[in-house]
C-alpha cells in the first residue's frame, strides 16, 4: 500500500450510524476524490468511539483533531480546507459549552483524559471489519503466547492472580470458575460468550464486539483452552445487527487464519466458535436460562447449584463469561496478572467499561480504572449535568442495581462499595439523574421492566413484581396510602429471599435502594399528595404566572389539546380542566418569560380571564411575534 | 486462505503493522508542504506526492508528511518545511521532485540538511 499522510477514523458505531455517519463518509470519499487525494488520505471505519454525544465523529490521525458532531453539508469544505490545504477547522470542533472555547486535539479534551483503555484500547484505532488491523495491534499474540508456552493450569494460574472478576454484573472470580470447570472429569465442556446485554442504557458489550471483534474471539479462544472445550458459543441479542455482522465476519477471518478450528496455528489445538441469537429476552442474560435458550428449551432459570461449570450445556461443564470479561483475557496475557492486579482497588482489579447516559453532558461510553469516583466520571468525564441543573442521584445496575444518591458522589466504585450502598456493579450502565427525576417514577420505570420481563416461573418474581407496580402505580397517582412504603419494603425483601435465579432477587433494588435514601420522596406523594421533583402527571398542574406571561401565543398555539385560552396581548390561562399535563407549554415559553410553572402539592391559584399584558418597555419586540404576523 | 502456521503468523502481523503507523503517533520528523493557494498553483500537490513516495520506497514511516497553509514567501512555492527531532526546522523552497529526493536523502535518512536547497533556518519568531 502506498504511504499515506492521513486518516479519517470515522466512528462506525451504532450511535453514529443512526446520526448519519455513513452518509458522511461517502460525502468524504467523495470530496477526497474529487480533489484527488485518495492516494494521501484515506477513511477508515472504525467501530464506538466513546464519544456518542458529539456523534457522528471522525478522529484526525495522526494529528488527532476531533471533529463532530458533522453533517454532511460541511465536508466540502473540512475536506478542502484541512485535508489538501492543512488548515484545520475550528468551526467542526468540540465545544464543551457554550462559553467555552472549542477542543481542537482529542487528547486534550476531558472526556477522554480520565479514561484508561484496556479492553478498549483499539476503539477508534482499528477498523473492526480486518483482521490485519487487530493483528497490527499486536492481535492473537496472546493466543500464540498461550499455546506455545503455557499450560491450561498457568493460563489459570494467571488470570486468578491477576484478580479478574465477571463483568457482567455479580463479579464472580473468573480463575475459580475455570478451575472448577477443568477440574471436571465430565467431556466435551463448553465456554460461552455471554452478551446478552438487556439493561435499559447500556451498550457496552455491544460497542465491544462492533469496535473490536477479534479481542472477544482471541479471548474466548485463551478461555476455551483454558477450561479444556473445543466448542464455544457466543450468545448475543438480535436486537444487535452491526454486532452480530461484525462478529459473524471476525470468526470467518479468525477460521480462514487457522486461528480458530481444527489444529489452531498447526500446534494441535481444535476450537468451534459459532454465534446464537437470543430474541431479547431479559432473563436469558442470566446463565442457566441461556444455556435453555441455545438448548432450544423455553428460557427459564433452573435452581444452583449444580452450577453450569459442573453441570451446563446439555449437562456438561459450561463455562459463562461477559464479553467484557473475555475481552480483557488477551490483555492480561500479554502484560502480565501483576500488572493487571496493580490497577484497581483491594477486590476490584482492572479496568470497567461503563456507558454513561441520561441528564449528562458527555454522553457515551467510558472505560475506567476500578476505584475511580462518581465525581470524576459525572463532573470530569461527564462535564458535569446539562443546563445548570443539579446532579441528584446515579443508577447503576440496571433494573437488579439502586439508586446512588449525591451524598455518595466521592464513592470509589468497585463490587464492594457499590454493593455496600445499596446498588451493584451490574454490566455497567450508568444512569445520571438531575433535580428533575423523581425518584418513585424511577423505581416504578424500572419494575415496570422488571415486571415485563419476568419469566413467570417463580411466583416471588412474578407476582411480587406485580404487587410491588400496583403500589408504585398507586403512589404516583396521588393515591398511596400510610402504610405503602413500609409495604413495599417488606415485600420487596420477601421477593429478595424467595425468587431463584438473579433477576427476581435483585429486581427489588431501585424500589429499596430509593426509599433508602428518598424516603421523604415517597413520604410527599403519600401524605401531601405532592411529588417534589414535578413529575408524576397526577399530582402536577401547569399554571401560567399572569405577571409574567407576556401573552405571545407561542404556548396557545403548541398546546395539542387547546387548553389554553387568550389573545395577542391578553394574558393566556390554562384550562386545568382540559389540560392533559404533556408539559409541551411548559418547553415552549421562550426562558427569558418563564412564566409556566409546574406546582405541586398547592392548589393552582385562579387567574381572571382577560387581563392585558404590561410590557415592561414600549416597542420591545417579542420573541414568537414574527411568527404569529 | 490458506491456514497460518506460527511463522506466516507473525509476517502477516509485521507487514500489517507497516500499513498503521499513521495511527500509533510515533514520529522522527515531520515534512510540512505549504499549500496555500499560491502553493498548489506551483504544483505542491505533486512535492506531496514525492515525499509520500520517498517514505513508502525507503520504509520511512517515521517521517510525518502533512500540509499547512501558505508560509509567506510566496514566489519561492512550492515550499516545504522539514523538522526533525531535536534538530531546528528548515524550510526548502521552489521544490521539484528531483530536489525532494535529494533532501529526503540528505537530510530526513542522513541528517544533514540539504543546504543548496534551504531557504532559511529555523522558525519565525512569533509576536
Amino acid at each position: 500500500m502506498p504511504a499515506r499522510r492521513i486518516e479519517l477514523m470515522l466512528c462506525t458505531g451504532t450511535g453514529c450510524v443512526a446520526g448519519g455517519a455513513l452518509h458522511i463518509k461517502d460525502a468524504l470519499e467523495k470530496e477526497i476524490a474529487r480533489h484527488g487525494l485518495p492516494d494521501e488520505v484515506s477513511v477508515v471505519p472504525t467501530g464506538c468511539n466513546g464519544f456518542c454525544g458529539q456523534g457522528p465523529l471522525l478522529v484526525v490521525v495522526p494529528d488527532q483533531i476531533f471533529y463532530g458532531p458533522l453533517k454532511t453539508d460541511d465536508i466540502p469544505f473540512l475536506v478542502q480546507e484541512h485535508f489538501l490545504k492543512g488548515r484545520p477547522v475550528p468551526k467542526l470542533m468540540f465545544k464543551p459549552s457554550e462559553k467555552k472555547d472549542r477542543i481542537p486535539l482529542l487528547t486534550d479534551i476531558p472526556f477522554f483524559h480520565k479514561q484508561m483503555l484496556l479492553v478498549l484500547r483499539n476503539k477508534g484505532i482499528i477498523d473492526p471489519e480486518k483482521i490485519t488491523d487487530y493483528l497490527a495491534r499486536d492481535g492473537y499474540t496472546a493466543l500464540e503466547k498461550v499455546l506455545t508456552s503455557m499450560s491450561p493450569e498457568d493460563v489459570i494460574g494467571e488470570i486468578t492472580r491477576a484478580g479478574l472478576r465477571g463483568r457482567g454484573g455479580a463479579g464472580f472470580p473468573t480463575g475459580i470458575k475455570w478451575k472448577v470447570c477443568r477440574a471436571e472429569k465430565k467431556t466435551p465442556k463448553y465456554i460461552i460468550g455471554n452478551c446478552d446485554e438487556g439493561d435499559p442504557g447500556a451498550y457496552m458489550d455491544r460497542s465491544l464486539i462492533e469496535s473490536d471483534p477479534h479481542a472477544l474471539v482471541e479471548g474466548i479462544t485463551i478461555a476455551a483452552y483454558a477450561i479444556g472445550a473445543s466448542q464455544g458459543f457466543i450468545y448475543i441479542r438480535t436486537e444487535y445487527p452491526l454486532a452480530i455482522q461484525r462478529l459473524h465476519l471476525a470468526i470467518e477471518q479468525a477460521r480462514e487464519n487457522g486461528l480458530i478450528g481444527k489444529n489452531i496455528l498447526g500446534l494441535g489445538v481444535d476450537f468451534e466458535l459459532e454465534i446464537r441469537q437470543g430474541s431479547g429476552a431479559f432473563v436469558c442474560g442470566e446463565e442457566t436460562s441461556l444455556i435453555h435458550s441455545i438448548e432450544g428449551e423455553n428460557p427459564e432459570p433452573r435452581q444452583r447449584p449444580p452450577f453450569p461449570a459442573q453441570v451446563g450445556l446439555w449437562g456438561c461443564p459450561t463455562v459463562i463469561n461477559n464479553v467484557e470479561t473475555l475481552g480483557t483475557v488477551p490483555q492480561i496475557i500479554n502484560r502480565g496478572a501483576e500488572w493487571f492486579a496493580s490497577i484497581g482497588t483491594e477486590t476490584s482489579k482492572g479496568t470497567k467499561i461503563f456507558s454513561l447516559v441520561g441528564k449528562i453532558n458527555n454522553t457515551g461510553l467510558i472505560e475506567v480504572p476500578m476505584g475511580i469516583t462518581l465525581r470524576e466520571i459525572i463532573n470530569d468525564i461527564g462535564g458535569g449535568i446539562p443546563g445548570g441543573k443539579t446532579f441528584k442521584a446515579v443508577q447503576t445496575g440496571g433494573p437488579s442495581g439502586g439508586c446512588i444518591p449525591h451524598n455518595h458522589i466521592d464513592l470509589p466504585i468497585d463490587y464492594e462499595s457499590l454493593k455496600e450502598v445499596g446498588s451493584m456493579m451490574g454490566s455497567g450502565g450508568m444512569i445520571v439523574m438531575d433535580e428533575d427525576t423523581c425518584m418513585v417514577d424511577v423505581s416504578k420505570f424500572f419494575i415496570q421492566f422488571t415486571n415485563d420481563e419476568s419469566c413467570g416461573k417463580c411466583s416471588a418474581c412474578r407476582d411480587g413484581s406485580e404487587a410491588l407496580l400496583e403500589v408504585l402505580t398507586r403512589i404516583t397517582k396521588g393515591e398511596g396510602r400510610e402504610g405503602d412504603v413500609e409495604f413495599l419494603e417488606e415485600l420487596g425483601e420477601a421477593v429478595k429471599d424467595a425468587s431463584m435465579c438473579g433477576l427476581g432477587t435483585t429486581l427489588p433494588n431501585p424500589v429499596l435502594s430509593t426509599i433508602r435514601y428518598f424516603r421523604e420522596e415517597y413520604e410527599a406523594h403519600i401524605k401531601e399528595k405532592r411529588c417534589p421533583a414535578k413529575v408524576c402527571k397526577s399530582l402536577t398542574s401547569f399554571w401560567i404566572d399572569p405577571k409574567l406571561c407576556q401573552a405571545c401565543l407561542i404556548c396557545m398555539r403548541e398546546c395539542p389539546g387547546q387548553s389554553i385560552y387568550g389573545e395577542k396581548s391578553i394574558i393566556h390561562v390554562i384550562d386545568q380542566g382540559k389540560c392533559n399535563k404533556c408539559g409541551v407549554c411548559f418547553d415552549v415559553c421562550p426562558p427569558k418569560f418563564g412564566a409556566i410553572k409546574k406546582l405541586s402539592g398547592v392548589p393552582v391559584p385562579p387567574v381572571e380571564h382577560g387581563i392585558k399584558v404590561e410590557r415592561k418597555k414600549k416597542g420591545d419586540r417579542l420573541e414568537g411575534e414574527h411568527v404569529q404576523a | 486462505m490458506a491456514k497460518l502456521t506460527l511463522d506466516e503468523l507473525r509476517q502477516k502481523r509485521a507487514e500489517a503493522q507497516k500499513t498503521v503507523y499513521l495511527r500509533e503517533g510515533a514520529f522522527r520528523g515531520k515534512v510540512i508542504v505549504h499549500m496555500g493557494t499560491c502553493g498548489i498553483a506551483a504544483g505542491a500537490r505533486g512535492i506531496v506526492a514525492a515525499f509520500l513516495d520517498e517514505v513508502e520506497r525507503t520504509g520511512s514511516h517515521d517521517i510525518q508528511v502533512t500540509t499547512s497553509g501558505c508560509a509567506g514567501l510566496c514566489s519561492k512555492e512550492p515550499m516545504a518545511t522539514v523538522e526533525m527531532r531535536d534538530a531546528a526546522p528548515v524550510r526548502y523552497g521552489e521544490l521539484t521532485a528531483e530536489k525532494v529526493k535529494k533532501i529526503f536523502k540528505n537530510h530526513i535518512v542522513g541528517g544533514t540538511a540539504a543546504a543548496e536547497y534551504a531557504l532559511g533556518f529555523g522558525s519565525e519568531r512569533g509576536a
